[in-house]
């Protein structure tokens, strides 16, 4: 049967990873060259300069006990930023838990974002104009509640986009297909990304499916599927835009693999990367960085400068200060706040219980 | 004799049974070199090899339904599920697979699997990795159900549970695998549905499982100082449950506290204050039952919070008190 081994062989190779900035920060694929000012080409480097710094703090914060809850983000800037650069404010994010730059550039203030990973309720109190679901914890769900949203705005007419990330172990869950399968079955303006970072905690992406690319997964649900350069902010960024214009103009949903890294633990919660990556294999990677090649390109462009970058360090340095102090506002948790947020209004038989802590907190 | 951690009495149950039966084979997610969530399995791939321990794509009902299959025609799977909430995920194949195949192939087929998993709160791990399921398996017919307390308990009911042609759920408790017991070096099993008395009394009657147990111990110990004698039982196994034990001690005592940890509506300590109002244990009761367990919220993300959202030593001595009128 020669002819399945061809199937399978030519699927697989129209896969190739897309990419329109190299590792010199040199242009190597004019013609997908996103159209964006040169603001806009500002703006991109001032993100993620301000969320590589936003990583280093959290680490810092998180190990003296002041954040709770985190996933470390620096490596993977232009997936996660670049993608994001292509939506509207009135898409609708589906983050996973490592996703929070996502969110706090769609708006969710800074002080918000630590207060839910702190496990603060009010760090899940998102302001009405940001429309996006709280970082999923739960691996792939977030797939299959994409497709729900899509629908949600497709039969709202609305010119809107729901988009999702998870990372490649995600890529194995039944709610990864499913959520790709349903949303394509109507059509429905999604997009699911895919941030391939090498690891599922300490499980190697080749492990997690014998499939060459996971773009290629796009295949069997009848979408589209590319794979892009995630270290590549302007191709993550094309790439997005384009599956951003075929979902408002109807033609369905895509799935994006982006190629990255995570150079840190996978969470702060007691991960030791040496167990299962090598430094060789760090460095290798620490080579393609995000940051370095976009600032070589513009400063090709005399865009950017040292003293640029280091008003970002500082003003993100501000903000993060300022943002913990906020947190550090926020009123105690009770017992009795937790009891009230169950239902919407109290059933008979949680009063008793919230009478109950009612007495003791009053205490 | 010597000690050892509960999370070792899991690892050496699996070993010792591994080395003899080569049909014994692990499943779950990140338990080759990095050991497990909680290093459980660390140094088995290195003893056993990947086809024997088997680090899983990230996909529970995958996991569940390989079990279910690979089980079903011959193999003795032990499938690990980094953290007991993600049963959810894998409830299909346990729930209306694995539980009643024997029944529905008129008792030809068999489905012996051991789902081992993590379970409780109190390790910051908040609302979607902390809780206690166990009354939902509970439920199902065609499947046996272990909570054990302690390392010694661990080894032999995991042997009894490898051991057993039927589907067991083994929970391990999360804030136990460091404490430590004496256990045996050689192989042992614990039959499934044999309770434990913890501590023998004669006032009071708690019956108390996984992480509750050493907290009923602690409340036993200070109500000792007052004068008030505790008897704990410990089921071990809620299916099958040893009615029996815990009969005969209500019996004795003529008072009943049920603590869990899991929420206390449509937990199994209903179940087991059910069983003793059916029971010829009523008639002795010298106070109404009582049941603790958690409130009826998720778990917080937030140490205080989330010790108030399950029972702890001050509300078990208290419990007691009141069936005293104390
Ligand atoms: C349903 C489910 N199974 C398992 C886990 C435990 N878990 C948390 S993160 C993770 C790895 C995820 O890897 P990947 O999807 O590649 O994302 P990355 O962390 O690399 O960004 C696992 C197994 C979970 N949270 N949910
Ligand atoms: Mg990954």
């Amino acid at each position: 049967m020669t002819i399945l081994k061809h199937v399978l062989e030519s699927v697989e190779n129209q896969f190739e990873t897309f990419q329109i900035l190299n590792e010199d920060g040199k242009i190597v694929n004019k013609a997908d060259m996103p159209e964006l000012s040169d603001e806009e080409l500002k703006e991109l480097m001032r993100r993620m300069v301000y969320t590589r710094v936003l990583d280093q703090r959290s680490i810092a914060l998180n190990r003296q006990g002041r954040l709770g809850f985190y996933a470390p983000t620096a490596g993977q800037e232009a997936s996660q930023l670049g993608s994001h650069f292509a939506l509207e404010k009135e898409d609708y994010l589906l983050p996973g838990y490592r996703d929070v730059p996502q969110l706090i550039w769609q708006g969710l203030p800074l002080h918000q974002a630590f207060l839910w990973s702190r496990g603060h309720f009010a760090g899940g109190q998102f302001p009405e104009d940001v429309r996006a679901l709280f970082p999923q914890i739960i691996i792939g769900a977030q797939y299959v509640q994409a497709a729900g949203v899509a629908l949600g705005i497709k039969k709202r007419g609305k010119q809107a986009v729901a988009v999702t990330w998870t990372g490649d172990g995600g890529t194995s869950q039944g709610d990864f297909y499913e959520g790709m399968n349903f949303a394509g079955a109507y059509k429905a303006p999604a997009i699911f990304i895919a941030q391939n970072n090498g690891f599922a905690i300490s499980v190697p992406r080749e492990k997690q499916s014998s499939a060459k690319t996971l773009a290629q997964k796009a295949i069997a649900a009848g979408i589209e599927g590319i794979q892009v350069d995630g270290m590549d902010v302007l191709a993550v960024y094309a790439a997005t835009k384009h599956a951003r214009n075929r979902a408002i103009n109807g033609e369905g949903p895509t799935l994006i693999e982006t190629l990255t890294y995570r150079y840190g633990p996978h969470t702060m919660s007691g991960d030791d990367p040496t167990r299962y990556r090598s430094d060789e294999l760090n460095s290798e990677w620490e080579k393609k960085d995000p940051l370095i090649r976009f600032r070589k390109f513009l400063e090709g462009k005399k865009l950017w400068s040292e003293e640029e970058e280091a008003k970002v360090i500082e003003d993100a340095k501000n903000d993060i200060k300022e943002a913990i102090k906020k947190a550090d506002q926020a009123p105690k948790q009770k017992v009795t706040d937790l009891i009230g947020f169950m239902y919407e209004e109290l059933p008979v038989n949680l009063q008793a219980q919230m009478e109950e802590y009612q007495a003791k907190e009053s205490k | 004799m010597r000690e050892l951690t509960y999370l070792e009495a899991v690892r050496e149950a699996m070993s010792l049974e591994m080395r003899k039966n080569d049909d014994v084979f692990l499943m779950g997610e990140d338990i080759g070199v990095y050991g497990g969530a909680f290093g459980v399995t660390r140094g088995m791939i290195e003893e056993f090899g990947p086809e024997r321990i088997r680090n899983t794509p990230i996909s529970e009902a995958g996991i569940a339904g390989a079990a279910v299959g690979s089980a079903l025609t011959g193999m003795r799977p032990i499938m690990e599920l980094q953290f007991s909430d993600f049963i959810t995920i894998a409830l299909d194949q346990i729930v209306n697979q694995a539980a009643k195949l024997r029944y529905m192939y008129g008792g030809k087929g068999k489905v012996p699997m051991v789902v081992r998993t993590p379970s409780g709160s109190g390790t910051g791990a908040a609302a979607q990795h902390s809780q206690s399921l166990e009354a939902w398996v509970a439920h199902i017919p065609g499947l046996k159900v272990v909570q054990p307390s302690t390392a010694y308990d661990v080894k032999g009911l995991l042997k009894a549970a490898m051991d057993d042609d039927n589907p067991v759920i083994f929970y391990e408790h999360k804030l136990l695998y460091k404490t430590s017991s004496e256990v045996p070096e050689e192989e042992y099993s614990i039959p499934l549905g044999k309770a434990d008395i913890k501590r023998e009394g004669t006032d009071v009657t708690i019956v108390a499982s996984a992480i509750m147990v050493h907290k009923a111990l602690e409340a036993a110990a200070e109500l000792e100082k007052e004068g008030i004698s505790v008897e704990i039982v410990d089921p071990r196994t809620l299916v099958p449950l040893d009615t029996e034990t815990i009969i005969q001690s209500v019996t004795k005592t003529g008072r009943l506290v049920v603590v869990h940890e899991a929420v206390k509506r449509g937990g199994f300590g209903g179940e087991i204050a059910s069983m003793i109002a059916e029971s010829e244990a009523f008639d002795y009761l010298d106070a109404p039952i009582k049941r603790l367990g958690g409130i009826s919220a998720p778990i917080p993300y937030n140490p205080e919070l989330e010790k108030a959202a399950v029972p702890q030593v001050p509300d078990i001595i208290n419990a007691v008190k009141e069936t005293l009128n104390k």
